[in-house]
């Protein structure tokens, strides 16, 4: 929790005004009852009329200078907690997108979405509220302790009774009921989770006629929820009833206590009036905590789940290095493990690939492709072995840079709303139209961006949702050309392509001035036929590395596959 | 704040009208009570006028009297409280069954035209926001009413002209109240669309995160995110402090009616017309009858940004959903035959995309798709499986209009797997059993091995129990396919439509995958979407497919010898 207040200390001046302003407020109101009482003792037996309406006109100037304290303390409320907010979004924000893929798998999207959401509204009310009232509540009624003391003594005790009482039920209830509020959140994130499934499964679902299946189970998570917001219900719900009680009860003892007092001649009618007052002042300004407590551990339960998001290491630390001499890529013994899975993923791997080398990668699915692809631009960290860049080990250089040298297509072609233009200049910023254009032909695009009505600035739907499969893996490849990378990384990047258009890409890949090296997992030999070195991989190891001729004699996996599909499809 | 949304709220409330009339009834006897003490109050400050003055017997009644009222109210006010609580959250919980239950039934279309992230803020954020403003509206909204009423009636019978000075000025705090929220519901509005902005956003680029730092794309995004978080701190900051106004400015005007009742109090005291006693009875009353105020002003800001939210989970719960099934619903026979006859379709009508199409299809034939990327295959599925109706003409399904037909019986005849493997947040048994649910465990590894998934389910930790996360979390693309491929494979419906389902499996993998296929189509009616020569040229129809257009039709053979654009496709591939 401490992590987040960082963030409020830019708003130090209002939170210490917020709260300054406001106990002013609450010192004035305290003046009411005082006020009352000498009307009562002093004006009404005398009769004095001057002397009455000079003290309501000291209560009028006490309302409006009220007023005005007030409106100031809620505008440096407000500020500090819409800054605070916009200011943890924005570090959440930063550390989200500082996780790595393992960090990102693990935790889930749709946390990571309510987390930067509800939770932070939940928290931005909670500051608010806080700045407000928690000191003004218990100022107030220690206020109302000292100045019953004042007035006398003994009367005074049974605040000393009645305010550690109520202390007391409050943090009883509100020891229960934190704790479920956040089983309550845990419930809503699942309902969360389900909504959203649905939204991005609707085709698959409908197609297997999973309505009323997906219906039953949202309605039962969402039953869930319910239940245990009425349970929490039935139990904060005893606050309010609860200390009406201790405080009416504590009215009753004052009153006959007082009634002693005035009897013995001690206390005034008047005096016992303002005790009743501040005994009631009590009582409002403690439900109003209450109410502020029950918001608050709301936040601070909120607080608590995004302060474990920013506990989590953003996993990569970038290293200072830039790239030397030396091959373009060198893997050397490498293996990787995932976090939270006993089987290494890819084992002992090595190899090296020069500049202008096209090297391909085939082998099974899980055959751990992507998994070795993913450590060049550094993705995840290898468990074992080095991975070196250019002569530079990858850990050790300066993340910005390793990752501007490497273009990556992934296996999914993901497009971001906004235009194709925008789109491509994800590649690189200072790209020149004819560069977009040169990325486009190369990747195949050139045509189908060429008849959209806006050519490059054609819109683009979150997700590339208006793009058929194939524009979008084509897209995904000129984007990544766009950045000129010295390393191009195509992951199966073809797939949706037919196959003319992945002939006819490969071909213009080849062809391209100053060639990168180019990585090309796929599935079929047709495609690596000219690789300068091809790695066959089968459970996570390499089983054979060498040419197209080389292979076919040494490599007994790399014929199987090769011959299946010369027979299948390249029977001339 | 519409009407719309008032008469949408109480159409949901009146399924609780029985637990509304108690929560009326212990609010009512719970103000009453609370406002009988002051009375009793005033009646034992009366008992003690001075020293030798107090008259304890009248005192004891007066105080054990107050105890029993407490007693009632705090009993009253719990159970009005879990009657509320109640009432919101049922009410909360019926929207999203509702709001759920509507999505299952929207067009595609909307579906579709919506970013996952808004739609998911509809149906969650906001709805919990309306439950709190619900919630808070039913605690206060009416107790405060009932106790602006009953404190009028108490006041009245103590004295006359002091109610009138209440009367006169409380409603000054009324109209500043309402003044104020009138002003702050559009703020409300556009922090309520500020958000979803920025849902949506983080929706899409944390979502796609490995992307965005592939292409170091973070300082670039974090801009874009900036944005829209500072125009959000700054609609933020207007609606809440805006808002908060109302309570200061309600609360003097509650200080100006105390003054007055002090003062024209102090006066009837000194004229003799009323009591010390009732004085502070009286004082007591302008405190509880200005608070009320002071509530509803707070109730009305929140409902006002309650309503606000709600009216967007309204919005999607009033979209239309699409056209209902036909009743009677003729049956489905499919055999496996299907006609398209005449058939236009487009996503937007200024932009044409399937004109004219027709095709027919015997039980049993296989057709193969292929044409450039982007020449309306996918639209192809959407029209099949009737995810989007057609604009003009009509398609059969063993002689059947799919129209005259349910979707379910239609999407039963048909086993699908689209290019984007898609699977549910569960078990791996639960994701191979979504389309027979009461398949049985042997059933499902049959049909797990015949997709050559079974062994690498159970290398998995937890085997066919393996929980899979979101979007199928670790496992490789080629495995999410090989799952969503024994998902069909378990049920095995007449008529398959195949998306390049096998584009990004390793080749050895699929041979094995097609020769199950192969055994799977046997008999069996499929369309498949594909690149690969060996699907095509097995096809018993092939649609070569340009702009929507169906520009050749034929098998491999016949198209070959025609020369036209499946031949410069065919060796294209050839060539390199």
């Amino acid at each position: 929790m401490k992590r987040l207040f960082i963030y409020l200390k830019e708003y130090r001046r209002e939170c210490v005004l917020g709260p300054l302003f406001k106990l002013f407020e609450a010192a004035l109101e305290l003046f009411v009852p005082m006020i009352m009482a000498s009307i009562i003792d002093r004006g009404i037996p005398s009769g004095d009329r001057g002397y009455l309406a000079r003290m309501c006109l000291i209560l009028i100037l006490l309302g409006a200078v009220g007023l005005l304290a007030s409106v100031t303390a809620q505008y440096f409320a407000a500020r500090a907690a819409t800054g605070f907010a916009a200011r943890l979004r924005r570090v959440l924000y930063i550390h989200i997108q500082g996780f790595s893929y393992g960090e990102m798998d693990r935790m889930g999207t749709a946390t990571m979405i309510t987390r930067m959401t509800s939770d932070i509204n939940q928290v931005q009310s909670g500051v608010n509220l806080t700045l407000r009232l928690l000191l003004r509540s218990p100022f107030v009624v220690l206020g109302a302790f000292v100045m019953a003391l004042l007035l006398d003594v003994q009367a005074g005790m049974i605040f000393a009774v009645v305010i550690p009482l109520l202390a007391l039920v409050v943090f009883l209830i509100m020891r229960f009921c934190v704790p479920l509020y956040r089983r309550v959140q845990e419930h809503l994130d699942r309902v969360l989770g389900i909504t959203r499934e649905n939204l991005t499964g609707i085709r698959v679902l409908r197609a297997f006629r999973r309505e009323s299946n997906e219906i039953q189970e949202f309605d039962s998570e969402n039953r869930d929820l319910t239940t245990m917001q009425l349970r929490v219900g039935r139990v904060s719900a005893l606050l309010n009833p609860l200390t009406y009680v201790i405080v009416n009860l504590g009215l009753v003892v004052l009153l006959y206590t007082g009634a002693l007092r005035v009897d013995a001649g001690i206390l005034t009618q008047g005096v016992l009036v303002a005790l009743v007052n501040y005994l009631s002042q009590i009582l409002v300004e403690l439900i109003k905590f209450a109410n502020m407590i029950v918001a608050v551990n709301k936040a601070v339960a909120s607080g608590k789940r995004i302060a474990s998001v920013l506990e989590v290491p953003s996993g990569l630390s970038s290293g200072q290095k830039h790239a030397a001499d030396g091959p373009a890529v060198k893997f050397d013994r490498v293996s990787l493990t995932y976090k939270n899975s006993g089987e290494p993923a890819i084992r002992d791997i090595s190899f090296q690939a020069e500049a202008g080398q096209t090297i391909g990668i085939i082998g099974g699915t899980g055959a751990g492709k992507t998994s070795l692809i993913r450590l060049i631009p550094r993705f995840y960290d290898a468990t074992e072995g080095c991975v070196s860049v250019f002569g530079t080990d990858v850990k050790e250089y300066d993340l910005q840079e390793l990752r501007s040298l490497v273009g990556i297509v992934p296996q999914k072609a993901v497009l971001f709303q906004g235009t194709i233009r925008e789109n491509l200049l994800w590649g690189r910023e200072d790209a020149s139209e004819e560069d977009l254009w040169e990325a486009l032909r190369i990747a195949q695009a050139e045509v189908f961006v060429q008849e959209k009505e806006d050519g490059l600035d054609a819109l683009v739907e979150q997700g590339g949702k208006n793009f058929s499969g194939g524009q979008r893996q084509r897209l995904t490849i000129a984007r990544a050309l766009v950045r000129r990378p010295r390393i191009l990384i195509l992951d199966d990047s073809a797939s949706a392509l037919d196959f003319a258009t992945d002939a006819a890409l490969r071909s213009a890949l080849r062809k391209m001035p100053d060639s990168p090296v180019i990585f090309l997992i796929s599935q079929r030999t047709s495609s690596l036929l000219h690789a300068d070195l091809i790695l066959v991989m089968e459970d996570g190891v390499v089983v054979g590395q060498g040419t197209h001729e080389e292979l076919l004699k040494t490599c007994e996996v790399y014929r199987e596959i090769y011959e299946s599909q010369f027979r299948k499809e390249g029977a001339k | 704040m519409s009407w719309f949304v008032l008469k949408q709220v109480f159409s949901y409330l009146k399924k609780y009208w029985f637990l509304l009339l108690f929560s009326f009834l212990f609010a009512a006897i719970t103000v009453a009570l609370t406002l009988y003490v002051p009375v009793l109050t005033g009646q034992a400050v009366d008992a003690v006028i001075g020293p030798g003055q107090v008259n304890f017997s009248a005192l004891q009644a007066v105080l054990f009297r107050i105890v029993v009222c407490v007693g009632g109210t705090a009993l009253g006010q719990w159970l009005m409280n879990v009657i509320n609580n109640r009432i919101a959250y049922r009410v909360v919980q019926d929207v999203r069954d509702k709001a759920f239950r509507h999505l299952q039934v929207l067009p595609l279309k909307y579906v579709d035209s919506y970013s996952y992230g808004e739609t998911v803020s509809r149906i969650i954020t906001d709805v919990d926001q309306f439950a709190e403003g619900l919630l808070l509206g039913f605690s206060q909204l009416f107790t405060g009413v009932a106790t602006i009423l009953g404190t009028l009636g108490f006041m009245l019978s103590i004295h006359l002209g002091i109610t009138a000075v209440v009367v006169l000025v409380t409603p000054v705090s009324f109209l500043v109240a309402s003044f104020i929220a009138r002003r702050t519901y559009s703020m409300f509005q556009l922090q309520s669309e500020t958000r979803g902005e920025q849902t949506a956003f983080v929706e899409e680029y944390v979502g796609n995160q490995q992307v965005v730092q592939a292409f170091s794309r973070e300082r670039k995004a974090l801009e874009q995110f900036d944005e829209i978080n500072r125009r959000l701190e700054k609609c933020s900051l207007n609606a809440t402090f805006f808002s908060s106004l109302t309570n200061p400015c309600t609360r003097f005007v509650n200080s100006l009616v105390y003054t007055g009742v002090g003062l024209v109090g102090a006066f009837a005291v000194i004229r003799g017309a009323i009591s010390v006693g009732q004085l502070s009875c009286l004082l007591s009353y302008a405190n509880q009858y200005t608070k009320p105020f002071n509530e509803i002003s707070g109730v009305v800001t929140e409902l006002q940004n309650a309503f606000a939210c709600a009216a967007r989970v309204f919005d999607l719960i009033e979209q239309p959903a699409q056209s209902p099934d036909p009743d009677p619903a003729m049956s489905l026979n499919a055999d496996g035959s299907v006609k398209i006859e005449h058939v236009c379709f487009s996503y937007v009508p200024d932009k044409k995309l399937i004109e004219d199409f027709n095709l027919s299809v015997r039980p049993g034939q296989r057709v193969a798709i292929v044409g450039p990327t982007g020449c309306g295959k996918t639209t192809l599925i959407n029209l099949l499986m009737r995810f989007y109706d057609v604009n003009s003409g009509e398609i059969f399904v063993g002689g059947t209009e799919i129209r005259m037909a349910t979707r379910s019986a239609l999407r039963a005849s048909y086993g699908m797997v689209l290019q984007d493997t898609w699977l549910k947040n569960g078990t791996v048994r639960e994701n191979l059993s979504m389309g027979k649910p009461d398949a049985t465990d042997e059933e499902i590894r049959a049909a797990a091995r015949a997709s050559y998934a079974d062994s690498f389910i159970r290398r998995l930790p937890q085997g066919y129990d393996t929980v899979l996360s979101e979007d199928g979390g670790s496992l490789s693309q080629g495995q999410k396919q090989l799952l969503c491929i024994a998902r069909v494979m378990l049920c095995l419906p007449p008529m398959l439509i195949l998306d390049e389902a096998t584009s990004s499996i390793d080749t050895r993998t699929e041979i094995k995958i097609q020769q199950a296929f192969a055994k799977m189509m046997e008999g069996r009616t499929s369309f498949i979407v594909a690149h690969r020569l060996s699907t095509i040229r097995e096809a018993d129809v092939i649609l070569v497919m340009k702009d929507g257009k169906i520009i050749e039709k034929g098998n491999h053979e016949t198209l070959l010898a025609a020369g036209g654009f499946y031949a410069g496709l065919y060796n294209s591939q050839f060539a390199t």
